[in-house]
């Protein structure tokens, strides 16, 4: 389709091709293969061809001459007549737009992520919503992307944890067997059913605290933007998988209290990611951990114990991102980890007045690991309970010691979690 | 008057909200470069000329229309105005003449008693200059044929694609025989789906034709005028700064202004007697 000829430019047949067929394509692709001022002869046997292209041309920037009479005769009569090729309609000479478009553009960061220098620690705000390692063109809007440093927000296993979290998508329509048949006291339903309210709200907290950051994250940090957005999925699973528990026999949801969302709104109301992401991920989600441990392992009912399984393996991966970016940070500014121990103090004070977990939460669990009102039961639910306490605890201090507190200075911390466990 | 000589002020017609995106992006971007500039904005080219000839501000963004509307007014009290720039784009212009594919009519003769939908009465590229086409082949228009006005935002001077726009759906409508529009105008109705791929067919194509330009007007200072040229032709797309003021105004590059690109429009203005010898308005009938 395109040759080039002996004249001293190169020549273009788009044969029947029309504009409105999308003959501009051929034109610019042969363009791209001249320089800035050089010229292409372009053939055609459409008749409205020249009238299009010139249009083209000077919206292009590019120079339009028409043959002159003798060159279209010979095109007609001599070379072209010969060889079959469609008559010569115009001359285009390249203009320097294509290329000043693109004059100090910038390359962002490289798409893979294990590439040296993929990821940068401070992206430009006009790279926006541009795909990591496409080149951008200069002077574009400047995007207010608040989370903007690699240091606040990047976390080495991040690739890693995405990959699993994709992976490990459930359907809630699918994963949990609805109908297996089970039997409860109608109290321990009940208690299954409070356990499940308390969750939903706490669910709700883990669902939009992050969502608030996704907003905020620069998209260069596709890896992180990406995990997010799947725990923010993850969440909405749960708060559907729980609500669709406490509705399984048909009954109203529990209780909820002044102290439970009390503690909730501190969460939402941290303005820091590093600060919220501590508090939420690292403390409140691991606590919460081990109390869907506790579920999967003494709840009632094959539905419920389902449930808490699936959200804990969810639970797990968001634990793992928040100290893994906690600790990135740390590396590169270890003045960050007296900043998480404050926080921890704030968060402390600012729910001191508020009550204790809610007895009805707490009364809940004990029935429910009890399983039945018989006193011994009683006794063993309670003392299921108090472990389940102690185990948030060692999870908590545990997890501090990653981030670096010693071992007394873990156990103070812990010490101060709510006691609404997230 | 102008009230001081520091500042340079442009008059530019508003004919669509961008306009104001356009002149403040020019006036940071000369504010940057040492020259005082300002921009006040008109409803429509006839006033617009009127308060620049009675030397309201200093240089006009005009249409090729109202280029020769101040022509003739200046000349007519013994003044100069000059063209003094013009995009890229305002050159070589050509407007074209369509029909339906299917139609009958192959020639410019087979108009002869038939509908010819043109823009806005005050269009140079879809009424004026397509008209005098036809009138210079012999037909002459509401005689020979009728013409069918889409009057949108008279006074505007086709600035406004949308007489165009309209003049097109009535060809494609069946409610005219053929239709009047910039060569580029009838690509962008066919890509944008006013017009469908193959449905029409180009019968005629007038000669070329240039379009706005920045006249300067009797009483702008000298000094400014020059900066204000220097600095508008030093504009490259290349720059990243000015790039998108060059997107939204419709060029790649400024060049110097010429005035040869009008003969044919003054041709169209006289044959259809829009304006006298002196810039008056004659046509009748002409809202704005």
């Amino acid at each position: 389709m395109t040759k080039t000829g002996e004249s001293p430019y190169r020549t273009i047949d788009i044969e029947n091709l029309r504009f409105d067929q999308g003959a501009h394509l051929l034109i610019k692709h042969a363009l791209t293969s001249i320089a800035v001022g050089e010229r292409i002869a372009v053939r055609g046997r459409d008749p409205e061809l020249a009238v299009h292209l010139r249009g083209w041309c000077r919206a292009q920037g590019h120079d339009f001459t028409l043959p002159d009479a003798q060159s279209k005769t010979e095109s007609k009569t001599g070379d072209a007549h010969s060889t079959g090729a469609s008559p010569l309609m115009a001359y285009v000479t390249r203009g320097g737009a294509l290329t000043g478009r693109w004059r100090n553009a910038e390359r962002a960061g490289l798409a893979d992520v294990t590439a040296q220098g993929a990821v940068l620690d401070h992206p430009s705000a006009t790279w926006g919503l541009a795909a990591r390692g496409a080149t951008v063109e200069a002077g574009g809007p400047r995007f207010l992307f608040t989370l903007s440093s690699k240091d606040e927000i990047w976390a080495d296993g991040v690739p890693r944890l995405y990959a699993q979290a994709a992976a490990a998508q459930w359907d809630p329509a699918t994963a949990i067997n609805w109908d297996e048949p089970f039997e409860l006291p109608s109290e321990v339903e009940a208690a299954v059913v409070q356990v499940m309210t308390y969750l939903i709200e706490n669910e709700n907290a883990a669902l939009l605290v992050p969502a608030k950051f996704l907003a905020q994250l620069h998209p260069h940090f596709r890896e992180v933007m990406q995990l997010l957005a799947i725990q923010v999925a993850d969440e909405a699973r749960h708060v559907e998988v729980f609500t669709r528990r406490a509705t399984l026999r048909g009954g109203e949801l529990g209780l909820s209290t002044v102290s439970g969302q009390a503690s909730l709104k501190t969460l939402l109301d941290e303005p820091d990611f590093t600060l919220a992401s501590f508090l939420l991920s690292v403390l409140g989600e691991g606590t919460f951990l081990n109390l869907l441990w506790f579920l999967e392992a003494h709840a009632p009912d094959p539905v419920t114990r389902r449930v808490a399984q699936l959200a804990a393996q969810d639970e797990a991966r968001h634990v793992a991102f928040g100290v893994g970016h906690l600790q990135y940070h740390i590396s590169r500014d270890p003045s960050v980890r007296s900043r998480l121990a404050a926080a921890i103090n704030r968060r402390y004070d600012a729910l001191s007045q508020t009550a204790d977990l809610n007895e009805e939460v707490f009364d809940a669990l004990v029935l429910l690991a009890a399983g039945s009102w018989q006193p011994a039961a009683i006794a063993e639910g309670f003392a299921k309970v108090q472990r389940l306490k102690v185990e948030m605890d060692n999870g908590r201090r545990a997890r501090l010691a990653k981030l670096g507190f010693s071992a007394d200075e873990a156990a103070a911390l812990s010490s101060l979690h709510t006691r609404n466990f997230m | 008057m102008v009230s001081n000589n520091d500042t340079l002020v442009l008059g530019a017609v508003a004919y669509d909200p961008k306009v104001v995106t356009i002149w403040e992006g020019f006036k940071a971007y000369f504010a940057r470069h040492g020259l005082k500039f300002d921009f006040v904005l008109y409803s429509n080219y006839e006033r617009q000329v009127e308060a620049h000839l009675a030397g309201h501000f200093h240089i006009a963004w005009n249409s090729p229309l109202a280029w020769v509307r101040a022509e003739r007014i200046a000349r007519a009290r013994g003044q100069q105005v000059e063209a003094l720039a013009m995009r890229d784009t305002d050159q070589n212009l050509t407007s074209v003449i369509v029909v339906r594919d299917d139609s009958s009519i192959k020639t410019v003769a087979d108009l002869k008693g038939k509908t010819v939908a043109v823009g806005a009465v005050d269009s140079p590229q879809a009424t004026l200059i397509p008209l005098s086409h036809l009138r210079a082949r012999g037909l002459v228009p509401g005689v020979d044929f009728e013409v069918q006005n889409h009057d949108v935002l008279g006074g505007k001077h086709g600035d406004h694609i949308g007489g165009e726009r309209e003049a097109a759906r009535s060809l494609m409508a069946g409610r005219a025989d053929a239709a009047c529009m910039i060569d580029g105008n009838l690509l962008l109705f066919i890509t944008e789906g006013t017009l469908p791929p193959g449905a029409t067919r180009i019968l005629a194509q007038t000669d070329s034709y240039d379009h706005c330009n920045f006249t300067v007007g009797p009483s702008a200072p000298r000094h400014l005028v020059e900066r204000f040229h220097d600095l508008l032709l030093g504009m490259s797309y290349e720059d990243a700064e000015v790039r998108p003021l060059m997107d939204m105004e419709g060029l790649k590059e400024w060049r110097e202004g010429r005035v040869e690109g009008y003969r044919t429009l003054e041709r169209a203005v006289d044959e259809m007697e829009f304006y006298d010898k002196d810039g008056r308005i004659a046509i009748q009938n002409y809202r704005y």
